[in-house]
């Protein structure tokens, strides 16, 4: 699971939860992947993104190069963050591990790097 | 395995999967197939979408967000696919990376867990459902039998869909959907239509007793 895919998950599904996002990360075995580098790509979803959950889930991860705060528009042509960014959303594999919802402490499985999101019955 | 012959873009390779793996997903047949020409037949639409974020419900194999991923190789997008069976998902992450694509999947019911955050940013939609007409009672499983098993008019878990596309799809976002005659299309773009969705047929094959249908939906342009 790439902390890209991470962004757009949340447990609200869970009976009684509000917005359960972003799902805390329990990293069991991460890896790093090399993915060719494509900076339209990154700007293209730089809008998409919840940042501070990216920041978050990239620190969980261990992810030592570290993201700014905030990224503004003026720093979009800036190579070497954007190289940053391109590590933290797309290098960074979960293979193993869980995700946490913040809400109600539920823990959902990462194996094989995908994450299972399903409830049982009386969680809906 | 394609039906066209003039195949632009080559069909995944699925030499990884054995018949063991059969036992657990649904083995890629004429519907998977007949997606796969409608999206070739699309290639120029699709490409100058230039989309963003894919997304395939109910994957299966993951042939299928795997050849979309591939008619758009040169323009990167994230391809996300789910599945109810876990056992699938695992699956279509393999068949992506056989082919060189990144998939990247979450084992869900349809899309929950997504669709908050996928709001109105899905720019492809693909959705091959279980268009079988069933007992109401064979549907819910979490292993093969929900890749078929579609209830009452094979509708049940198409319908339950269907009222989740227009938050997903974006502005332009296409939505294409496999059906058969059984599942009255007619009836199904009538319902679109109200909730501000045109459909169009891709494309339509007969695969035994099956008559099938690629259909294609896009918001109402004013």
């Amino acid at each position: 699971m790439k902390l890209l895919t991470h962004n757009f998950l949340t447990s609200n599904i869970i009976k009684g939860v509000k917005n359960g996002y972003p799902l805390s990360i329990l990293p069991g075995k991460v890896e790093m992947k090399e993915v060719d580098f494509n900076p339209e790509f990154i700007t293209r979803m730089l809008p998409k993104i919840e940042w501070s959950a990216l920041q978050k889930a990239a620190k969980e991860c261990g992810f030592e190069e570290g993201l700014p705060d905030t990224v503004g528009e003026e720093q979009l042509g800036d190579t070497d963050l954007l190289k940053r960014v391109h590590k933290a959303l797309l290098e960074i594999e979960v293979v193993e591990g869980k995700l946490v919802c913040p809400e109600s402490g539920r823990e959902f499985p990462i194996n094989n790097g995908i994450p299972n999101m399903l409830l049982n019955e009386d969680e809906v | 395995m394609s039906l066209t012959s003039l195949s632009h873009f080559p069909t995944p390779k699925i030499s990884h999967l054995s018949t063991d793996d059969f036992k657990f997903i649904y083995e890629p047949a004429e519907d998977s197939f007949l997606l796969l020409d409608a999206l070739e037949k699309d290639c120029v639409r699709i490409e100058k979408l230039r989309p963003c974020i894919c997304l395939e419900v109910g994957c299966g194999s993951g042939i299928c967000i795997t050849f979309l991923a591939t008619i758009l190789k040169s323009w990167p997008s994230l391809y996300l696919c789910t599945d109810i069976n876990h056992k699938a998902t695992e699956i279509a992450q393999q068949t992506g990376r056989e082919n060189g694509i990144n998939i990247q999947p979450v084992t869900t019911d349809l899309v929950e867990s997504l669709d908050v955050r996928l709001k109105g940013q899905v720019d492809i939609l693909l959705f091959n459902p279980p268009y079988v007409v069933t007992p109401e009672s064979e549907v819910g499983s979490k292993g093969i039998e929900a890749a078929w098993a579609g209830g009452e008019r094979g509708r049940q878990v198409i319908d339950r869909f269907l009222t989740k596309v227009s938050d997903l799809l974006s502005e332009e976002g296409l939505f294409y959907m496999v059906v058969i005659n059984e599942n009255i299309p007619e009836e199904i773009e009538q319902m679109m239509k109200k909730e501000g969705f045109d459909m169009e047929t891709v494309l339509t094959r007969r695969s035994g007793p099956e008559l099938l249908s690629i259909l294609r939906f896009h918001r109402t342009q004013a």
